[in-house]
């Protein structure tokens, strides 16, 4: 591999500083290419921007979290298969009728691989929030969503305060999102 | 009134499905008894902790297990333990067929352990299914991976290593 960034450097004219930028470079990228295993970087989102996404809810209608900055939003990655996501996911239905009006924004994010239960049990369930489909590359976006259900509390701002994992104490967190509600 | 209606062995009966009572909440958690399915359901002997396994899969000489996990597609997509396939969720149909076919032309005494980690363990719908079809079929060297929160907090934290599907 020393060997081809030399010959790539040297074909290239690399200075000879961006020689090891170069080298590393390749070496990553071969073990992205190979598959060969990493450990995963495992970087905490909270009081980070939470990243943007833009997708079709189930019902057709696009969906772009920047469109929800000003409003407190609670960010719900669940799935159909998910037993403790199915017992939250009437407590957020009922959050969102009752802190809505002072500006909570609840967004399921389905995780299963097609939208086909998921649509069965979003009208089962009743919920009265938006739903879209996510996967591996929104999970990644947020810091690898590796088991569920994972929840993110994002403030007026866009920053994201709060990250639950697992099976969630929901009196902690509706106390959460009651603090971020009534900051302006 | 009702110590008198059960009489002498009524109140060591009470206190002693009281007990029971609160010893399985503490078990499950605050949500509601899992299902028989969950993880919950296989049997202490056959589980290898994350420690173990890592270890089994990274020291020369000793025989590597073949790790497949039989959860999540999306999950499985973003890591999974190096090395491992993926062969459907446990919890469904066509999962466990995608298992079946997969151990089909195996040797019965093959090394095999499964994993989800999807949820937390005692919620975990999908290893208990596979664990039973694969005891069912024979697999007399079979290990399910105790992934106590989730795939996450289990593995991945602990900086073992883990691949992406490409």
């Amino acid at each position: 591999m020393e060997k081809a960034a030399a010959a790539l450097g040297a074909a290239c004219e690399v200075r000879p500083g961006m020689r090891r930028l170069l080298l590393t470079s390749l070496f990553l990228g071969a073990i992205f290419v190979a598959g060969v295993p990493v450990a995963f970087a495992v970087e905490s989102l909270v009081n980070k921007k939470a990243p943007e996404f833009a997708r079709r809810d189930l019902s057709g209608t696009s969906l772009d979290l920047r469109s929800f900055r000003g409003k407190v939003v609670l960010l719900n990655f669940w799935a159909t298969w998910c037993a403790p996501c199915k017992l939250e996911m009437p407590v957020f239905t009922a959050w969102q009728r009752h802190y809505g009006p002072q500006g909570l924004q609840i967004i399921g994010i389905s995780m299963d691989d097609g939208p086909e239960g998921v649509r069965s049990l979003v009208a089962k369930l009743k919920l009265n929030y938006p739903v879209v489909m996510g996967d591996a590359r929104l999970g990644e976006r947020y810091g690898g969503v590796l088991g569920l259900p994972m929840t993110y509390l994002i403030d007026r701002n866009g920053v994201v305060r709060a990250q639950f994992q697992g099976e969630t104490d929901l009196n902690t967190m509706e106390k959460e999102l009651k603090l971020f509600l009534v900051r302006r | 009134m009702i110590f008198g209606v059960l009489g002498r062995a009524g109140p060591i009966s009470v206190l002693a499905l009281l007990l029971a009572a609160c010893l399985q909440m503490h078990a499950q958690g605050p949500f509601s008894a899992p299902s028989e399915n969950s993880a919950f359901s296989i049997p202490q002997a056959q589980l290898i902790q994350p420690e173990e396994l890592n270890r089994l899969l990274h020291t020369g000489g000793g025989e590597k297990p073949l790790v497949l996990q039989v959860g999540s597609r999306v999950l499985f997509a973003q890591a999974h333990i190096a090395g491992a396939e993926y062969c459907g969720p446990g919890s469904q149909a066509e999962g466990l067929q995608q298992l079946q076919n997969r151990v089909a032309p195996l040797s019965r005494t093959t090394f095999i352990v499964i994993y989800c980690g999807c949820c937390p363990w005692n919620r975990c719908p999908n290893a208990g299914p596979a664990f039973r079809l694969l005891h069912g079929l024979g697999f007399t060297r079979l290990k399910v991976l105790y992934l106590a929160d989730n795939f996450g907090t289990g593995w991945v934290d602990k900086g073992y290593p883990v691949e992406r599907s490409k």
